[in-house]
């Protein structure tokens, strides 16, 4: 292995290891003989990059347009020609960037239309409130305007507003009928309600030709609530994109073998059970399967937890997210990616159920609290000023103010605004939340419950201390290891770097390597292999033919960071466990590293999420970590749960949240946000609460004027705009008194 | 009067004329790649294509 650069011109961005080429062209989309390609390039941050990019892919014969997103890291490329896509991912893989193949999938394309529905309606309510308000000034203050001029102002402010509300409002009014149908109310309700009323009173008012027009007040509040639904439908699309992303990193195609015994690149989703597919030693297994032929190891680390291989045979069956380490082997898929996925996230939902559903939002516990009693104190308004003599119409007239006023518009914004800022802070620090409510239940937290393997620890081994002898010995050692993809190979051989091959070297499934060394015969594998004896099981032996054999030990390394967390953790008032599937042996060793006092090893799937269930029926909050299959059930039944980048699909949907990035530290970060957002959105709905105390009286008075009403909207939204902003504010490091 | 109405009237064509102008930018694609045509504008080989 060679020395990592960063592949960008600027060094802007950190060196990523490129990624082995998989075969794209199960991706690529053919259109009247040109074909196309869409890719996630990694690493490219800079116009240096771009070009560097562009101009070699363009090179390449019969390329048209080969156009990278800068914003959106997606390169694509346009070709016509017997050019192999192939060609182009190993081009863009030898300038040093990561690369894979995508497939931009139903969801994402949905979520973007949603979001440009979103954008055009906040484009008219901006013009809109722009116009009306261009009208609305000489209302305010002129007040020798003639009768005549103050009508002209309103019919064409109601000219303006009355489409726009139409257009504009619609996201409200489909939201609010649909919470209405479910018999159950939501902030859109009131909002709904404000804006239409005040609509049909201005028209009234216009119509009659009366004191005041609200055209103003209603283009505006769509304005301010539209852009903080903009806002947070597009950072839902980036944090979903982003997860995504790091998902297709691991499993884009799999090898189908044809009924003709050809070999063929197929996209994972298009897999179908009982096809016959070739897994080349390492290469990750996308589906269950069962294994036709071929002897070799299994990496069950994502699995089950275990670090060590597993021997595996024919006939016997592989889950999703095993790797297949010393041998290619045959297997028939036994279902189809998204069947797996499906069957898996039903039991996991079954699981979790009381969950997602016993949790109310605050906004939600907010509407319900705020929605009967404005609403009856308007009713109440309206009956107390025709007791005391006022017209219908001016009874009216009070009553649709206090429903304008205190509109929800800072309620509204409250919650969403807090979430939107926080969540694009954690955002740029590489984590991905997926709904912003995780955030109100990631706050709560008391309790923190580690996996070991691949969570606590990177997942993949390293070389541990070593004896004088092995010293000595690793530079032929290596020479063996770099034709194994056991971990411990690929450990040993990241340990010593890039370097020659040993001859006729010829791998024997769960035992080792054997080859020549300038023509010595070398053997490097398990204690059985070797004829040494075992001691632990986590070595690998070396030995020249008629030699002593020299081990190797090999440690799971504990991530950077990792005692750090929980250190700080345990400041922040939050128990850290460790709950593994692997040996008790390498759980108390990496407990005893990270500085955990309380741990469990050995534990199955169905142990961990009892054990997860039964701290949350004892009253604790749960925070789940993990990444495996067998974290799954656990991180679908605590309060709220986080996976690495690294995790299972299934895994990676239970979550709450996904960061990339090796540094533990990701867990105490985002604790420590969600605990700021949730503070945030408290004095929030506390501002809110305060003003509708301050405006009602106001408005039963009967004083609300369009301009009254005008400046405390604006005024309120924005003081909790400013609110949630402090979030976004570089917070000192709790990290610098740290050693 | 008449003045007073004309000029109304141009200040909703103004607002028209910009909706339909952000509406023409959002549709080709002009906020698709705002980092890449930061970058792209030092870049003397690219040409629009």
């Amino acid at each position: 292995m060679t020395a990592v650069v960063s592949a960008c011109p600027s060094g802007l961005s950190a060196p990523s290891t490129p990624t082995p080429a998989q075969d794209p062209s199960a991706f690529v989309v053919q259109k009247d003989g040109v074909k196309s390609l869409d890719l996630i390039v990694k690493g490219a941050s800079c116009g240096g990059c771009l070009s560097k990019i562009e101009s070699n892919v363009g090179k390449l014969a019969g390329v048209r347009i080969a156009r990278l997103n800068l914003s959106t890291g997606r390169l694509r490329v346009e070709w016509s020609g017997q050019l192999k896509p192939r060609t182009i991912v190993e081009m863009v893989a030898s300038l040093g960037y990561g690369v894979t193949a995508f497939d931009p999938g139903k969801a994402d394309i949905e979520s973007a239309r949603a979001e440009r529905r979103l954008i055009t309606a906040l484009t008219f309510a901006g013009v809109g409130t722009a116009a009306v308000m261009f009208m609305s000034e000489p209302l305010w203050f002129g007040s020798d305007l003639t009768a005549d001029i103050r009508n002209t102002l309103r019919w064409i402010s109601a000219a303006v507003a009355l489409p726009v509300v139409i257009v504009s409002g619609q996201p409200f009014f489909s939201s609010a009928l649909a919470s209405i149908r479910a018999r159950h109310l939501n902030m859109d309700v009131p909002i709904s309600l404000a804006v239409i009323l005040a609509l049909a009173l201005s028209l009234y008012e216009t119509v009659v030709g009366g004191q005041h027009a609200f055209f103003d007040a209603s283009v505006m509040l769509l304005f301010f609530l539209l852009i903080g639904r903009v806002l947070d439908a597009r950072l839902r699309r980036r944090a979903y994109a982003a997860a995504n992303e790091l998902a297709s990193f691991q499993t884009a195609t799999a090898t189908r073998l044809t009924s003709g015994g050809r070999a063929e690149a197929v996209r994972v989703v298009d897999i179908r059970p009982g096809d016959v597919l070739l897994v080349a030693a390492g290469e990750r297994l996308a589906v269950n399967a069962e294994i036709v032929s071929g002897k070799s190891e299994a990496d069950l680390r994502l699995v089950t937890g275990e670090v060590l291989p597993v021997a595996t045979t024919a006939g016997q069956t592989l889950h999703a997210g095993a790797v297949n380490l010393s041998a290619p082997i045959q297997v028939r898929a036994l279902s189809a990616a998204n069947d797996s996925l499906m069957a898996d996230i039903a039991r996991l939902l079954e699981a979790g159920e009381q969950k997602k559903s016993a949790y109310r939002r605050l906004a939600d516990k907010a509407a319900e609290l705020y929605i009967p009693q404005v609403h009856a104190t308007a009713a109440l308004g309206f009956v107390a000023w025709l007791m005391f003599g006022a017209t219908a119409a001016q009874a009216a007239y009070v009553a649709v103010t206090v429903l304008i006023i205190t509109c929800p518009c800072a309620l509204a914004l409250a919650a969403p605004l807090v979430q939107v800022v926080a969540a694009s802070r954690l955002f740029r620090e590489g984590i991905y939340l997926s709904s912003g409510d995780a955030l109100e239940r990631l706050a709560a937290i008391d309790h923190v419950v580690l996996d070991k393997t691949g969570t606590l620890t990177l997942g993949d081994p390293v070389l541990g201390a070593i004896s004088e002898e092995a010293r000595t010995a690793r530079n032929q050692a290596a020479m063996l290891a770099r034709a194994s993809h056991h971990p411990f190979s690929r450990a040993l051989v990241k340990a010593v770097g890039a370097g020659p091959i040993a001859q006729n070297i010829c791998e024997i499934p769960g035992q080792g390597v054997v080859g020549t060394i300038n023509g010595r015969h070398a053997k490097f594998g398990s204690a059985s292999f070797l004829g040494a004896t075992a001691s632990g099981g986590s070595e690998l032996w070396f030995a020249f033919e008629g030699d002593t054999p020299v081990a190797f030990h090999f440690d799971d390394a504990i991530r950077p960071d990792a005692a750090k967390t929980v250190i700080e953790l345990s400041a922040m008032g939050i128990e850290v466990e460790l709950l593994s599937g692997d040996g008790e042996e390498r759980v108390a060793r990496a407990a005893k590293a990270a500085g955990v006092r309380k741990w469990r090893a050995l534990a199955s799937p169905q142990s961990k999420a009892a054990h997860v269930k039964a701290l949350e029926t004892s009253g604790q909050k749960v925070l789940m970590v993990g990444d495996g299959l067998n974290d799954a059930g656990a991180l679908a039944s605590a309060h709220a749960s986080i996976a690495p980048g690294g995790a299972v699909d299934v895994s990676r949907l239970a979550s709450d949240c996904v960061f990339s990035g090796d540094s533990l530290r990701a867990i105490a970060q985002i604790i420590t946000t969600a605990r700021a957002a949730r503070a945030r959105m408290r004095e929030n709905f506390a501002f809110a609460a305060l003003y509708n105390i301050v405006v009602i009286p106001v408005a039963l008075a009967g004083w609300v004027t369009p301009l009254i009403a005008a400046i405390a909207m604006s005024a309120s939204s924005a003081v909790v705009t400013l609110n949630a902003l402090r979030i976004a504010a570089p917070s000192r490091s709790r990290w610098a008194g740290l050693p | 009067m008449n003045v007073f109405i004309l000029m109304l009237l141009g200040i909703v064509g103004f607002a028209l004329a910009g909706l339909a102008v952000f509406g023409w930018a959002l549709k080709s694609g002009q906020f698709e790649d705002p980092k890449g045509a930061a970058a792209r504008i030092l870049d003397e080989s690219d040409r629009p294509r």
